[in-house]
């Protein structure tokens, strides 16, 4: 299958409110929320993007759909350069690529019905008469599991519970029939036991409807159960990509194994040797120079201080920012 | 939950609206009998103002009604003026006068003030600076002299003391407005219409507006209120209006002289009028805004 | 682990209660569980089976209108909701502490870390030296992990994780028996969580600390708890070892509960989803109140609610499929 989705050499930087003092200095203060980031998404793809607060994973979910624009490098949409594009054709691709956010309680606006909220990308592209658009709206809420339509379509957010309103918020990311689907921690607010019926639906879904997705998430163990392939964010880079069990039986990077230690396992018999990286996540606005894990890393060399570390092949379709074997 | 979306029909409006009534009657105390409590005030003196002869058979301007500084008895309620005009029959007319002006003043206002607070806050930048540094320099004067300085320079007339209240409160729409427009604006909602393709006047009309309007409903039951004292103060000092229009404010300032010798009821009823109705516009805005906006204490 | 110990809580059929305008919430629904001395025991549960309420209640830290209606809570033989104000303060931060999800919004933003400290200590031991506090709160720096040089600093300068540890010695600074953490580490990062549980295994041990642990993290739990009580509906379902509970779950929904959680251990196909919706609380079905949604439910389910009865040894479930219903 071909790329759907490329970012080339993405950054973001987001510039502080300077003192008074900054005036005089030759730069601004800024926080690197996006250092150079480059991923592909193949056709027909999961693809997990990784990392824990200040890792630019959500940033960089935003700046694939242009919601943010990059501060340089370029995103590309089957092969087209969408960063430059025009507010038409901008509106155009908006019908193609869609986001689904953490929080469904703040992404619907509370005076919208459900009926009104998914209906509405409908009428913004001009997409059938409005009982086409009904019958539209009506069928894939069915689809995602918000049953009885009818009913439902009438009512507002406040009187859904957590795991409708997610459903809802997918409905209207999908109305359109996009190919692309950046979910920002989707699972983030739900309950347990709804998240795996999230997990279930974006499944299902992704089979139906041909989907493409970008699954931002800080959650390792639901990564390994919905991605394809994986790719791991440290302070704004990527430190290692792989496929799903590339990346789960041989991490590289000492961030990727720091992670996949740390993650909870509901098994009291589980075997658990942390060997946690110490200290804290730097900030973003002075990273460390050189590799920015290299502070925290127990095996850091003299080296790793020098220069960025590049992305480079370790095995099939597996590449790590880590300069040792 | 705002006022429901209503059906285009009268009958299943009205269904909406009274079902509303019933259904937030059980969820609030103290809060909604205020408000209907204002409600059945204003009621009251808008009936006064559409069917005035239900009130009184008197010409508020007839000068023949009965004697002159008659004290109120059965024949004449609140007594007559010193013209033999009886008082409660001016009382009844007058309102019109104020209500007419203090609604038509606070719709003024609210058309200009809102669209301008939308649009300044949602644009940011030197234009919402500059609009802002206007309204705050409007707003920084005392309002009752900005409203003598405005009726003085526009002159008489009933459209004018109109606009010089309306001019008063635009910068009180246009604070709220783009204050909630500024943090509306932030809200992930916003982003997600940017998301699916809205264009900004999209975005503007259908997502930030009808969540900044439940403010608004509040305050615009307040304003009213207020400009109904502005416009009794106005004319109270004798701006704006003509002689022959019955008018409560003008009404107070002549009952005064009249209160030395012991003639209270000139000045009395229609003071107790002007704050009756402010009263009961203010008691709807407060009861409103509990209903509208009910507190987290559920859920 | 826990039977040999003496059991220093005693929550007794305990019922709460909360008032709203359409009714009243049953959140809590004659609970009833032991801890003992040393032992860490998990409240788990999804939002709204009421562990959150009965972790507050404990402490008789519910805000009206929620009331608790009945019931019992014996620390040490006292029933602490029979106790007047004077002796529930001096209990809260010396014998029993709390720690809460939102370490920023628990921390007074204009106090220094050391402030925190001294402030503490003083309210329940006016009598000890400024010295003996400073000193007392240095060692707990160090239990902590915490540089010196934090005690000047303001809670905003410090990150996330360092604010829950904070909170926590805060909480175990007079050496209490019991810790009550309710969602602890749901506002942490992956890495800090795992740096913040290793801390709490480690404080258990140092202060012989009893803990309760509120939460829905399952992976949290199993790592810390030795006994589990899994609630729902503000009952509770079952209740047993850590090993129990996910080795030979009792009730449907807690095997529900374990089978929709990913674990990044296995190799999951397929996650069992759980459809449905909690209950209502206000009008709860009749019966059991996960009968609705439970794939193994019989006729008796939704006329008769099971009582928590031991069916293994150390292992109690509130099920009909164990429950003989005649």
């Amino acid at each position: 299958m071909g790329t759907l989705v490329a970012a080339i050499d993405l950054v973001k930087d987001f510039p502080l409110r300077g003192s008074l003092f900054d005036a005089f200095s030759s730069h601004r203060a800024a926080v690197h929320a996006v250092d150079r980031v480059s991923l592909t998404l193949a056709e027909g793809e999961v693809l997990g993007l990784a990392g824990e607060s200040g890792s630019g994973k959500s940033t960089t979910g935003r700046l694939l759909l242009r919601l943010l624009e990059p501060t340089s490098g370029r995103v590309e949409y089957r092969g087209r350069d969408i960063t430059g594009l025009g507010t038409r054709e901008l509106a155009a691709f908006r019908s193609r690529a869609q986001i689904v956010f953490q929080d469904p309680n703040s992404s619907l606006s509370p005076r919208m019905s459900v009926g009104q909220a998914i209906t509405h990308p409908l009428q913004i592209h001009g997409i059938g008469t409005a009982a086409e658009q009904k019958a539209s709206v009506l069928d894939l809420m069915e689809k995602v599991g918000l049953s009885p339509a009818q009913f439902l379509y009438r009512k507002y957010p406040h009187q859904l519970s957590g795991g409708q309103s997610q459903r809802v918020v997918i409905a209207r990311a999908l109305i359109t029939r996009p190919d692309f689907l950046v979910a920002d921690e989707p699972l983030a607010m739900a309950d347990v036991s709804v998240r795996a019926l999230i997990l279930q639906l974006m499944r299902q879904l992704k089979e139906d409807m041909g989907l493409t997705y970008l699954f931002i998430t800080h959650d390792l163990a639901t990564a390994k159960y919905l991605c394809d392939r994986i790719a791991v964010m440290y302070l704004g880079r990527i430190v290692e990509v792989a496929p799903r069990e590339e990346l789960f039986s041989r991490p590289h990077h000492p961030y990727t194994k720091a992670l996949l230690a740390a993650v909870p396992v509901p098994d009291p018999r589980a075997r658990r040797d942390k060997n946690l990286p110490r200290g804290e996540i730097p900030s973003a606005i002075h990273p460390p120079p050189g590799c920015h894990f290299h502070p925290r890393c127990p095996f850091a060399v003299a080296k790793c201080r020098e220069a960025r570390p590049p992305l480079r092949e370790i095995g099939p379709g597996h590449v790590s920012a880590c300069i040792l074997d | 939950m705002g006022v429901p979306a209503a059906r285009f029909s009268p009958a299943g409006g009205l269904a909406n609206a009274l079902g509303w009534f019933t259904r937030t009657r059980r969820k609030y105390g103290m809060e909604w009998w205020i408000m209907i409590a204002g409600m059945i005030v204003i009621l009251f003196v808008v009936t006064m103002t559409v069917f005035p002869g239900l009130f009184t058979r008197f010409d508020p301007n007839d000068q023949n009604a009965g004697g002159q500084m008659k004290p109120p008895s059965s024949e004449h309620l609140m007594g007559t003026d010193n013209l033999s005009r009886d008082v409660w029959a001016r009382v009844v007319y007058g309102a019109r006068t104020i209500l007419g002006v203090a609604i038509a003043a606070a719709l003024v206002s609210a058309l200009i003030g809102i669209p301008l607070g939308l649009l300044s806050g949602f644009a940011g930048g030197t234009f919402d600076r500059i609009l802002s540094l206007i309204m705050d320099s409007v707003y920084s004067f005392p309002g009752l002299i900005l409203a003598i300085a405005f009726a003085a320079m526009l002159g008489p007339g009933v459209i004018n003391i109109t606009l010089a209240v309306a001019v008063v409160y635009i910068p009180t729409y246009f604070r709220l407005v783009r204050g909630q427009t500024l943090s509306i604006k932030e809200e992930v909602y916003v982003e997600a219409a940017r998301a699916i393709g809205a264009r900004r006047p999209t975005i503007l009309s259908r997502y930030v507006f009808p969540n900044v309007i439940a403010t608004v409903v509040v305050i615009f039951s307040l304003n009213i209120a207020d400009a109904i004292m502005t416009e009794a103060a106005l004319s109270y000092i004798g701006l704006g209006l003509p002689a022959g229009i019955p008018d409560w404010g003008m009404d107070l300032s002549m009952g005064k002289k009249f209160l030395p010798s012991g003639m209270w009821w000139m000045i009395t009823f229609p003071g107790l009028m002007i704050m009756l109705l402010a009263l009961g516009f203010t008691m709807l805005g407060e009861g409103l805004a509990e209903v509208l906006n009910p507190r987290l204490l559920e859920k | 682990m826990q039977s040999t110990s003496e059991t220093i809580l005693r929550v007794n059929d305990l019922t709460i209660h909360y008032p709203i305008s359409i009714g009243i919430v049953r959140a809590v629904e004659g609970v009833s569980f032991t801890l003992a001395d040393g032992e860490a025991l998990g409240l788990v549960g999804e939002s709204g089976c009421g562990k959150s309420t009965l972790g507050l209640s404990l402490l008789k830290l519910l805000r009206p209108p929620g009331r608790v209606t009945g019931g019992s809570i014996l620390y040490r033989g006292t029933d602490i909701l029979g106790l007047d104000a004077r002796s529930l303060l001096a209990m809260r931060g010396r014998s029993i502490s709390m720690i809460f999800q939102n370490p920023l919004t628990s921390l007074n933003p204009l106090f220094t870390v050391e402030r925190h400290f001294l402030e503490t200590i003083h309210y329940h031991d006016p009598s000890l030296s400024r010295g003996k506090a400073l000193a007392a709160t240095g060692k707990m720096l160090a239990t902590l992990g915490i540089e010196e040089k934090r005690l000047r600093e303001y809670p905003h300068q410090l990150s996330g994780g360092m604010r829950q540890r904070i909170m926590i010695g805060l909480a175990l600074i007079m050496n209490p028996d019991i810790l009550i953490a309710d969602e602890p580490t749901t506002s942490l990062d992956v890495i800090v969580e795992a740096g913040f549980t290793e801390l709490l295994a480690n404080l258990r041990k140092v202060y012989k600390l009893s803990i309760i642990l509120i939460t829905h993290n399952l992976g949290l739990v199993a790592e810390i708890a030795d006994r589990i009580a899994v609630m729902y509906g503000g009952k509770i379902m079952e209740i047993g070892s850590a090993q129990d509970i996910f080795a030979r779950p009792m009730h449907p929904y807690t095997q529900g509960l374990i089978d929709c959680v990913p674990n990044i251990q296995l190799d999951q196909k397929e996650l069992v989803t759980m459809p449905g919706s909690p209950p209502d609380l206000v009008s709860p079905p009749v019966g059991c109140r996960f009968a609705p949604r439970c794939p193994k439910v019989m006729p008796v389910c939704t006329e008769r609610t099971p009582r928590l009865l031991e069916h293994a040894p150390e292992h109690s479930s509130a099920c009909w499929l164990y429950e003989r219903h005649g």
